[in-house]
């Protein structure tokens, strides 16, 4: 399970969506995002698909991995489906007991599954191409205006790459602490899912422990390198716009304005 | 004066209750004097809570002493405002080798320490690259740290200091968590750095083999130093050693049993050829190994091997 989850993993390959500037990827997607929730019709589907299908064909990741990522939200979907076909109003197909499926329902499920799907596959497709550096770099300098407000702009971008960086080591530990439970007999695989759920607190309690323990020994390691917040540190690589981020940035404005265009047409 | 002076070095932990109230004092360092000259390869020695991790902590100003002084190239621990300037000049690389590499990728780790000195861009690649180099990391610049053996993750922390061009490396017992090769590999590039590039080397470890190279070993116990000299001077004293439950090198400890023995050996032997040297002299000097004796008869084989 945990293994199955690609947000956040890097696929390393060598495509213009992976030298793309993290700004420009960061910015595409929100503007992706925005669009998918204005799909209504057709031809905004189809637009919305030619983008995607143009940015995974250009990313040159196997469309497969970028699927691997809907697995998790494979629960959900299902949940979305059945109560949107179930408890929509409208004109009735058919009828059991007390549960009343519409075509309206039917309809409103596909649009929501295809939201949600559109939605996972445009945010995957950012992550798996920006590696969580950069991403993290991207980020602190994209929200770098909120430093005026006083908002912790580097430290945000700074624990968030912290915390990529020690998810395999956690999740190593927890397979050892799991291992070093499981020669002693403890169960995590049988039992029904409270059960299961129960049976994991041991794991978390060391667990916790010893993450404290490593960020205790890394705010030390950190210092004894000087480390004192974002104040007077310079970049070891810099974000800097090429001409293929400014061409970017085009491109996503002009699907911007495209959107903008559907919606005053229609 | 050398590079790290401590004269009359204190340092408790103090523990407190809920209300602020002191609860309890644990003295970790009791007076410690210390002069350690520019160059130098240093050895601090000591078992389990003998004070010196403390001690190390307070070389880098993690820790500030709670009596006597501490000063780094003449500036002092104490003084708020030279903090920065002495963990420049005295970089630290710790015992766990995953706790301590903030980047993703290698080059971004070693990076780290220039990039929070704001030293610019350009010269910060200059300075990755070669202390990448020097401990010869170089191949494995865009790697990803989770995938590299304990003793290369030391080698990028080495690096990661280096890069912030320090005058004194403090090593706390940087290979307690490796095997036996990540050890070879991790005090080879020390000592390569000691000599190559001058650079003080103050190694703190529970592994005797590894102070035999030292220039000057330092013996802690409950927080005080209570032997010093060269390896030799110290590794003489295997009494003494025991009792302060540490270890001394497998040769030293060969060469004191058959001392006990009745073999005429100098003290403090160290290394495997001075005792070959040692006990042909002793064969010259017509004394044979008794074939009856068990110790006697892997000394032998030791000879003339």
């Amino acid at each position: 399970m945990i293994r199955d989850i690609t947000i956040g993993q890097y696929y390393p390959a060598n495509s213009i969506i992976h030298r793309l500037d993290p700004r420009v990827k960061l910015m595409a997607t929100v503007v992706f995002i925005v669009s998918v929730f204005l799909i209504h019709d057709l031809v905004g589907f189809l637009i919305a698909t030619a983008a995607l299908g143009a940015c995974i064909w250009l990313s040159k990741v196997p469309v497969r991995y970028m699927l691997k990522g809907l697995k998790v939200i494979f629960i959900i979907l299902i949940f979305t489906v059945l109560l949107n076909m179930m408890f929509t109003p409208g004109r009735e197909i058919f009828r059991f007991y007390f549960i009343r499926v519409t075509w309206e329902g039917v309809i409103l499920a596909g649009k929501t599954t295809m939201r949600l799907v559109y939605l996972i596959v445009g945010s995957t497709i950012m992550t798996l191409t920006t590696t969580p550096n950069h991403l993290t770099d991207g980020l602190e300098k994209a929200l770098s205006p909120l430093k005026k407000l006083r908002f912790p702009v580097h430290e945000l971008s700074m624990t968030m790459s912290i915390a990529l960086r020690f998810i395999p080591i956690l999740l190593e530990e927890t397979d050892k602490i799991m291992k070093a439970q499981q020669a002693r007999c403890a169960d995590f695989e049988s039992g029904n899912l409270i059960h299961r759920v129960k049976n994991l607190i041991p794991v978390l309690v060391p667990l916790f422990i010893s993450a404290i323990r490593r960020a205790n020994d890394l705010a030390m390691a950190m210092e004894a390198r000087c480390y004192h917040g974002g104040a007077g540190r310079t970049k070891m690589k810099p974000l800097i716009y090429n001409r293929r981020d400014k061409i970017g940035y085009a491109v996503v404005i002009a699907y911007l304005i495209l959107w903008i265009v559907l919606i005053c047409v229609f | 004066m050398g590079i790290i002076n401590a004269v009359k070095l204190i340092y408790d932990y103090v523990t407190k209750d809920e209300r602020g109230d002191v609860e309890n004092v644990t003295s970790a360092i009791r007076g410690v004097d210390l002069d350690i000259q520019a160059g130098q390869f240093i050895a601090i020695l000591g078992h389990n809570g003998s004070g010196k991790s403390t001690l190390a902590k307070q070389m880098n100003a993690l820790l500030v002493p709670t009596g006597g002084t501490l000063t780094v190239k003449g500036m002092d621990t104490s003084d708020e405002k030279n903090v920065w300037n002495i963990r420049q000049t005295a970089g630290m690389v710790f015992q766990n080798p995953d706790n301590q590499i903030i980047g993703t990728i290698v080059e971004e780790d070693v990076g780290f320490g220039p990039e929070n000195l704001g030293v610019p861009t350009k010269e910060i690649w200059d300075r990755v690259y070669d202390s990448l180099k020097r401990v010869g990391m170089m191949e494995y610049c865009d790697h990803s740290p989770n995938k590299l053996s304990g003793g290369q993750k030391q080698r990028v922390a080495i690096a990661g200091t280096m890069a912030m061009k320090p005058e004194c490396i403090v090593l706390d017992e940087p290979t307690a968590m490796l095997d036996p090769n990540g050890r070879k590999e991790v005090i080879g590039t020390v000592r390569e750095l000691n000599q190559k590039e001058g650079v003080t080397v103050i190694l703190i470890t529970h592994y005797m083999d590894e102070a035999i190279q030292a220039d000057q070993v330092y013996v802690m116990d409950e927080g005080q130093i209570v032997l010093s000299g060269t390896p030799r001077e110290v590794f003489s004293q295997v009494g003494r050693l025991k009792e302060l439950r540490l270890d001394v090198p497998q040769i030293t400890e060969l060469a004191y049993e058959l001392k006990k023995e009745g073999f005429p050996l100098p003290d403090g032997i160290l290394t495997a050829k001075e005792l070959e040297d040692a006990l042909i002299r002793c064969k010259e000097q017509g004394y044979h190994v008794k074939a009856k004796s068990g110790e006697a008869k892997h000394v032998d084989k030791d000879r003339t091997s």
